[in-house]
């Protein structure tokens, strides 16, 4: 038996063992504990003491917690599609004859993607403001107030710049899965007489299928994600509350609120959530598909 | 930009013009099949239009970012957003890299080397790593892969909590290697290596050095390490890209702003420009400087993540 295999994945497993799994049961052994003080008063020290799921109960109790999912959820359902579809439209027009100048276009719509999100969210932050942003104000001289950072609107103004950034990497993807089919099948196409029109629904569509359930997997579990926009645009408006998304809630627990318990019972529940969603949207597409 | 780029489509040949009649019902069989791939002038102007909004969507933000760096703190507030104003760019420069004793190129170079650093030994790993899942038969090569495939649905963010309990536990917290050790573990990175390494390295030419006399170790190193370099610059860029976004994890784990990387030096300082009105100019012209270094990375290796984008999905 050769040792060499053994010796090159070490590094890889040590780290993925310590970095990836060993996190994950010590957030687990952790929200099975609460810190009691023992003793009255200043004096006394804190211990840690066994709660079974207490935790958790604290946490599907916590109002601020379980909004924050409806929230990141309502997100996802207006978000996702709007960026797909998007990026859909994009990949396909690309892939297509119809536009020219490809690679300007390309980079272009790439480009946001190299910016980190906190960036984006600064700069977006700076565009929604009243008082320096060139939108606000070009829209209020045709006579139209909005208000991007409104209790009911910031949440629709951070998806936006989460469209904005990850629209990109999408539409390269899906662009990519687009140059991988067989030309000969257009042509058929063509010679068939299907128009360009129908030939994106029924040929280019289900040949990219595993490209976009892909994406669309991704979408989901970026969304459940949500932190760095919504963190970084507190600065600029009083209507993202401190657990506005799930992690921001779970940032809050271990930070200011100083309950790392509660924050890793959170963290878990997050985790679980998102993995049992990627299962039903993997399981609800792939019998779509069996139909079709 | 726009008008050079409508310049270049040529315009519809008279012959084109003629061969293709009003639309009739009926008639559009016989043009598609005569025009094959062009597709029709309307078809043409519709797409170009729709190119340019988009266009502009994606990179007005960037533009408005420069036009703002240019501008002193008054003249943000004050001038007409996507105008130029004077040109206060030295001084804006010149603020940025003296305030708070120059902490903001602290933050860049803290940047560099969690994201530079630390993304360079992550993709050596990953390359080893995919070159002996690739190249070798051995028992537990399948729970590795598994184990690979697996954890790409566990996202970054989900563990950056439980990593901060760890690294507390470990009395890493608050130092440079809380921030780079977890970022080794790059199970993406991987599958990638593995499937560029399927590809990229011959079988034969492994035994042929192996019949040479050399030693596995130097396999990899004097020949497979060189095939595997363009897969290696792919997963760098993600792995770059990817650590430089890094946020919620520096933010739990580093409380010293002097070990801090760029963004979440730059999100204080915007949380900071609540009370102190001139720290919005600096936020500003620091996000402009923060991404430069990506953005002329990534133009100029454009053939690089496009074919990684190909041999299989990203994840972020």
């Amino acid at each position: 038996m050769r040792v060499a295999p053994y010796v090159f994945l070490t590094p890889f497993i040590l780290s993925f063992v310590i970095f990836m799994i060993l996190p994950i049961v010590v957030a687990l052994y952790t929200s099975f504990f609460q810190v009691k003080r023992s003793g009255l008063g200043f004096g006394g020290d804190n211990d840690s003491v066994f709660v079974g799921f207490d935790n958790y109960v604290q946490a599907f109790a916590n109002s601020a917690f379980m909004d924050s999912f409806g929230r990141v959820l309502l997100f996802g359902i207006v978000q996702v599609p709007i960026m797909l579809a998007l990026s859909l439209l994009l990949a396909l027009l690309f892939d297509s004859a119809v536009v020219k100048a490809k690679r300007f276009f390309q980079l272009a719509v790439f480009l946001p993607y190299a910016v980190p999100s906190v960036v984006a969210a600064l700069i977006w932050g700076f565009l929604y403001q009243p008082r320096v942003s060139p939108i606000v104000e070009g829209l209020a001289d045709l006579g139209v107030s909005v208000d991007f950072l409104g209790p009911g609107t910031v949440l629709w103004s951070i998806a936006n710049v989460a469209v904005w950034s990850v629209t990109g990497v999408n539409m390269i993807i899906l662009f990519s899965a687009l140059q991988t089919v067989p030309r000969e099948m257009y042509e058929a196409a063509r010679l068939d007489g299907a128009s360009e029109f129908r030939m994106a629904l029924q040929i280019k569509l289900p040949m990219i299928y595993p490209a976009l359930l892909l994406t669309t997997l991704f979408s989901i579990i970026g969304t459940l994600q949500l932190f760095n926009e919504p963190m970084t645009m507190r600065s600029v408006t009083s209507n993202i509350s401190g657990s506005y998304t799930p992690n921001m809630a779970i940032f809050n627990a271990t930070t200011l609120g100083g309950n790392i318990n509660l924050g890793s019972a959170m963290a878990i529940i997050l985790g679980l959530a998102t993995f049992v969603l990627s299962i039903v949207v993997s399981v609800a597409t792939n019998r779509k598909k069996g139909k079709a | 930009m726009m008008t050079q780029a409508t310049v270049t489509s040529p315009p519809p040949t008279p012959e084109a013009r003629i061969r293709r009649p009003a639309p009739k019902p009926g008639s559009a069989r016989a043009s598609v099949l005569a025009e094959g791939e062009r597709p029709s002038r309307g078809a043409r102007i519709a797409a170009w239009i729709f190119m340019g909004a988009v266009t502009l969507y994606f990179l007005v933000p960037v533009y408005w970012l420069i036009v703002a760096s240019t501008k002193s703190t008054a003249e943000l507030f004050s001038t007409p957003g996507f105008a130029f104003a004077n040109l206060n760019l030295v001084e804006n420069l010149t603020n940025l890299s003296t305030y708070n004793g120059g902490i903001f190129w602290r933050w860049m170079g803290n940047s560099m080397i969690y994201s530079g650093l630390g993304s360079i030994a992550m993709t050596f790993i990953c390359l080893i790593s995919g070159y002996a899942l690739a190249m070798y038969r051995f028992k537990g090569r399948t729970i590795v892969l598994g184990a690979v495939l697996g954890s790409m649905l566990i996202p970054q963010t989900v563990l950056a909590q439980p990593t901060y309990l760890l690294l507390v536990e470990l009395g890493l917290n608050n130092t440079i290697w809380g921030i780079l050790l977890p970022s080794l573990a790059y199970p993406f990175g991987v599958l990638l290596a593995f499937v560029f390494a399927q590809s990229a390295v011959p079988m034969e030419l492994l035994e042929a050095a192996r019949l040479d006399g050399a030693s596995e170790w130097r396999a990899f190193f004097s020949i497979a390490l060189k095939l595997l370099s363009p897969g290696g610059v792919t997963i760098l860029l993600f792995a770059f890209i990817g650590s430089w976004n890094n946020f919620m994890l520096p933010l739990l784990v580093l409380s010293d702003a002097r070990l801090q990387p760029v963004t979440v030096g730059l999100s204080g300082w915007s949380q900071a420009a609540i009370t102190i009105p001139g720290l919005q100019t600096l936020v500003v012209i620091g996000s402009l400087v923060s991404i430069i270094p990506i953005i002329v990375v990534f133009v100029s290796l454009q053939r690089y993540w496009k074919t990684g984008l190909a041999a299989g999905g990203v994840r972020f």
